[in-house]
Parts: C-alpha cells; sequence; structure tokens
C-alpha cells in the first residue's frame, strides 16, 4: 500500500460527505443527489463517479471486483483495480459471488447478487430527462412535478418510426412509480435485474456529480405502453460460442478474415465458470 | 347571446407592466409607457368574457397587448395583477392564475388549446406530427400507443393532412402545414377553449384562406369557444362574432364583429377600418 496517500485516496472528510450523499440517494430511491465530485488521478468521464462510491464505502474487510462491459480484463476495469489496490490493499477478484463491492459499467453481473453486495455503477449521463430537454433547472422542476410526458413521447415516437421501441441501453424505468431513472448506459436486458433485487445498487455520475441508488426490494419498472409490453434483447437461436450459453447477453464478433459472426458472453467471469463446471 | 350563461373564459381587471410603476403613472402615460418612471403597461385593466361556442376576436395594431393578453391566459407571462377564471376549473371559481405550476400545466393541456404564430413554439419540429399530438395525449394521462395513433390520425385527417405522413416531422412541412398540424396538436384533449394568436400571419393569402376555412369548420365541428388575435380585419371579418379593440394595452371598443366594422366608435377603431377599405 501506498503510504503517501489517506487510505483509499480520498480524505477523510470527502468520503463522509459522499457517504452521506449516498444515504439520501438510498433514502430516496431513484432521486439524484448532488454531491461535491472530486479530483481523482483518473479524467472525468472515465468511471469518477462510480470509483468516488467505491473508495467512500470500502474498507479492510472487503473484496473488490470490477467490470468493464461485462469483462474483468478491460484496460479500464484492470486499471481501476490496480489503483484501489495501491491505496488500500484490498484483495479484487473476478469471482461475482467472491465479491463484497463491485464496480461495473454497462452491465449488471449474470450471477444473480445477494443481500450483502453493493454494485456500483458507473454514469455518464445521470439525467434521464436530458435527452428531450437539455436544461438543467427544467429538469429540476420535472422531476419535481412529476412531468414525464416527453420521456414517453421519446417512447412512442420510436414506435411511430420503427413500430418498436428502438432504445437499447439507457432505457428509462420508473422507481417506486415516483422518480424517473436513468439506470446508466447497461443494455435494457439487464433492466429487470434492478426489480426487486436482493443487492444494493449504487449509481455514480462524477462529471455531472450526481448519485442514486436502488435499495434492496425496492419496484423498478421499465416504462412500456398498456399495449406495448417492455421487451428485452432477444438472442433466440444465438449463443454464446465459448460456453454455449443461450439465457446470456451476447456480445457480436466480427471475423473479418473469414467474414463470420460469432457471439460470446459479454459477461466472461460468468462464462469461465460455466466452461469450468463443464470440464 | 343570454348574457345568464357561464362564460367559458373570463378575465378580471388583467394588468401585465414592466417596471415598478409610480404615482404619476396614470397622468403620464406616453403610449403605454410612463414618461416619469419608464413603466411600460402592456395590458392595463382589462376585462373580457369569452362564452361557449362564441369566437371572439381581439384586434389592435402591434404593441397593443394582444399578446400579452394571449400570453397571460395561458401562463407564458405572469401578469401582475388580475383574476381569470374557466368553467372548467372548479367551475369558474378559483383564479387559475393562483393554480400550483402542476395544474396550470393540466389547465394548458386539457382545458385550453393554444396556436401561435411561429408553429416552432407550439409544436416539436423534430418529432414526427403524431408524436406532437400524443404529447399532449400522454400528458393527460394515457398510456395506450393504439389508441394515441388512432386519435393522431383522427385529428390530422380533420385538418387535412394525408395520415400516411404522420410519421413525419413538422420541420419538413410547409408553413400552412405546420400551422395545421398545431391546430390539430390544439385539440388533442378536446379542449374547451381554443386560443388562436394570428395563426395566418406570414402565410401566403390562398394558403391563408384555406386555414380560415378549416378553422371554420373545425369550431362548427368540435362546439368550441375561441379567443382569435390577429391584426388583420378581414380575419376578424370572416370569424369573429363579437370583437375587442385595443390600443396601448387598453381595451377602446368592443362590440358585435360587424357592428365594430359598420359603425365604429373610436378614433383608432376609425382609422383601423378606414384602412382595410
Amino acid at each position: 500500500m501506498n503510504k503517501n496517500y489517506n487510505y483509499a485516496f480520498l480524505d477523510e472528510g470527502s468520503k463522509r460527505e459522499i457517504r452521506r450523499s449516498i444515504l439520501k440517494a438510498v433514502a430516496i430511491p431513484g432521486y439524484q443527489v448532488p454531491f461535491g465530485s472530486r479530483e481523482l488521478p483518473i479524467g472525468r468521464g472515465w468511471g469518477t463517479g462510480g470509483i468516488q462510491i467505491t473508495l467512500s464505502l470500502i474498507g479492510p474487510e472487503d473484496t473488490l471486483k470490477v467490470i468493464d462491459q461485462g469483462s474483468d480484463d478491460s484496460v479500464n476495469a484492470v486499471n481501476i483495480k490496480k489503483f484501489v489496490r495501491l491505496c488500500t490493499d484490498v484483495p479484487t477478484t473476478t469471482d461475482t459471488r467472491e465479491a463484497s463491492i463491485i464496480q461495473t459499467r454497462h452491465r449488471v453481473p449474470e450471477i444473480p447478487m445477494k443481500n450483502d453486495q453493493i454494485l456500483v455503477l458507473q454514469v455518464p449521463i445521470p439525467e434521464p430527462l436530458r435527452i428531450v430537454e437539455p436544461r438543467e433547472e427544467v429538469t429540476k422542476k420535472m422531476h419535481a412535478e412529476k412531468d414525464y410526458a416527453p420521456i414517453w413521447l421519446q417512447l412512442y415516437e420510436s414506435l411511430i418510426k420503427y413500430k418498436k421501441i428502438t432504445i437499447g441501453t439507457e432505457y428509462p424505468c420508473m422507481v417506486e412509480n415516483r422518480y424517473i431513472m436513468n439506470p446508466s448506459p447497461i443494455p435494457k436486458f439487464d433492466n429487470p435485474k434492478l426489480n426487486d433485487s436482493q443487492c444494493l445498487y449504487l449509481f455514480g455520475a462524477g462529471r455531472e456529480k450526481k448519485i442514486y441508488a436502488i435499495p434492496p426490494h425496492t419496484k423498478v419498472t421499465s416504462l412500456a405502453f398498456d399495449d406495448v409490453p417492455f421487451e428485452k434483447e432477444s438472442f433466440k437461436g444465438k449463443k454464446c460460442r465459448l460456453c454455449g450459453n443461450e439465457n446470456t447477453y451476447l456480445d457480436e464478433m466480427f471475423d473479418s478474415d473469414t467474414g463470420e459472426k460469432h457471439y460470446q458472453c459479454s459477461d466472461t467471469s460468468y462464462c469461465k465458470e460455466v466452461r469450468m463446471k463443464c470440464h | 347571446m343570454p348574457l345568464t350563461e357561464q362564460p367559458v373564459l373570463s378575465v378580471k381587471n388583467l394588468t401585465v407592466h414592466y417596471g415598478d410603476g409610480c404615482p404619476l403613472c396614470a397622468a403620464h402615460l406616453e403610449k403605454n409607457r410612463c414618461s416619469a418612471c419608464g413603466t411600460v403597461w402592456a395590458a392595463n385593466d382589462i376585462c373580457l368574457d369569452v362564452f361557449p361556442g362564441e369566437i371572439l376576436g381581439i384586434v389592435g395594431e402591434s404593441g397593443s397587448g394582444k399578446s400579452t393578453l394571449m400570453q397571460s391566459i395561458y401562463f407564458d407571462v405572469e401578469p401582475t395583477e388580475g383574476q381569470a377564471y374557466l368553467s372548467d376549473y372548479y367551475k369558474g371559481e378559483k383564479n387559475i392564475w393562483m393554480a400550483s405550476s402542476a395544474e396550470k400545466r393540466t389547465i394548458k393541456n386539457n382545458i385550453m388549446g393554444m396556436v401561435y404564430q411561429n408553429p416552432i413554439l407550439g409544436l416539436r419540429m423534430d418529432y414526427s406530427a403524431a408524436a406532437n399530438i400524443a404529447e399532449k395525449i400522454i400528458a393527460a394521462g394515457s398510456r395506450n400507443a393504439g389508441q394515441m395513433t388512432e386519435r393522431a390520425k383522427e385529428l390530422l385527417t380533420a385538418v387535412e393532412i394525408l395520415t400516411s405522413r404522420m410519421s413525419e416531422a413538422p420541420k419538413n412541412f410547409s408553413g400552412g402545414m405546420q400551422q395545421r398540424v398545431q391546430i390539430s396538436k390544439a385539440l388533442a384533449n378536446n379542449p374547451s377553449l381554443l386560443l388562436l394568436d394570428e395563426v395566418t400571419t406570414g402565410l401566403d393569402l390562398s394558403v391563408q384562406a384555406k386555414v380560415l376555412d378549416l378553422i371554420r369548420k373545425i369550431i362548427a365541428e368540435f362546439g368550441i369557444s375561441v379567443l382569435l388575435v390577429s391584426h388583420d380585419l378581414a380575419v376578424i371579418r370572416m370569424l369573429a362574432d363579437r370583437t375587442i379593440v385595443m390600443l396601448d394595452g387598453k381595451i377602446i371598443e368592443s362590440g358585435l364583429t360587424d357592428q365594430i366594422l359598420e359603425d365604429p366608435q373610436h378614433a383608432y377603431t376609425q382609422q383601423l377600418v378606414h384602412s382595410l377599405l
């Protein structure tokens, strides 16, 4: 551990302020709590919101797992793990079951999370209404007054143009019938995992300086019209080329030499686990 | 028209001024600006009633306060003083300008429909015509996409826009078409009052005639009350049952449209009618 820094890099006052914001976020599920986003040795937009949440929560008893696009081995994930290890000495893992804190970008792990785990998501744009209203002052009022017609309009426009809802990631969801929330860029495949979950979900946006949360067993519904039900991505007829799984979220890979398309589990540690069991 | 009937809209003593005002204002008005303190009295003690099924026209030169009046009613401008009552809002017993902002939104969505002179203000130009209409229906609480599409088709047909173009964005439409989409959007939730702010200004004469025809047809079909602002006496003559003439933020003359046009009393109205002929 590098003794030149305070434990977990941030000073104690900063960590306390962030934890206080987290508590408020947990108390008002889906509500975006502003917080004083700190400087980190990583540029904003590279997961600083998630890192600040992780750093303010982590202690010697924790085990950390970091994934990026479902993968444990991507540059971003590896470097975040290295950075946290450097200033805490906390063990890291790739096993979803072993970790107490999982920081992630773009995916919720395939293995269901338990009640002693926290999933920290890195969020680029926390405001679900930003796409229909550029002014922060106005979106705040819209949330306060539950004026959500424009976001529904966005869904309807998609139906009119393409005969189906084409939003793939950041699919807006309603939290406890109060706040519409942006579930960060997870595919809508993962949206149902947010509902009535065992674990605590924390969302951190470093650049936009917002924290929000879904506590365990919160009702989270993906927006859908009465006559057009919510549908997640379907991988019917496709399976992972490594583990053969058909029920996971698959990445499409294109081999430019042969012109072939392959499908592969996006959650690499889950894929590995399935293969281990088979052998 | 029996005067015992409850008006759809009743505006009492509407005053909008920009600046603090001073004791000298009343005596020192230069047009609508106080020469002593510089306060602009955009609307000065306006009272009017719109009765069910009636078209009330408002004429006046630019700067006379027509749009201020209209925008106050549609909550785009905050009045300094005055009350307004809608028969569909607490049976006309509560001042709509005292409503909460959520209530104001409901009033704008369900009780009133607004058609602006500039369609950019009334439409989302990048969203399809159908979605523009659906926005109003969603805001009223519906979550059934099929019903929205049916209603959009019905309304676009009523304003003579081909339903095959309903998935196109209004920015690709002609000015006249944009205005017609705006009208259909305003009618989405069967409002009891339609506000038309210079709807035909800026359109060429043949399109103007078409839009006016359409408005007349729709008013008859939907049995809606209308407040119509225009500086064009031809439009007023064609549509309005009663007319109010405004000058420098005040109402200077009001009466049946024919009466105003045939026998104007105020010097300004006389000049206005004269310039038409």
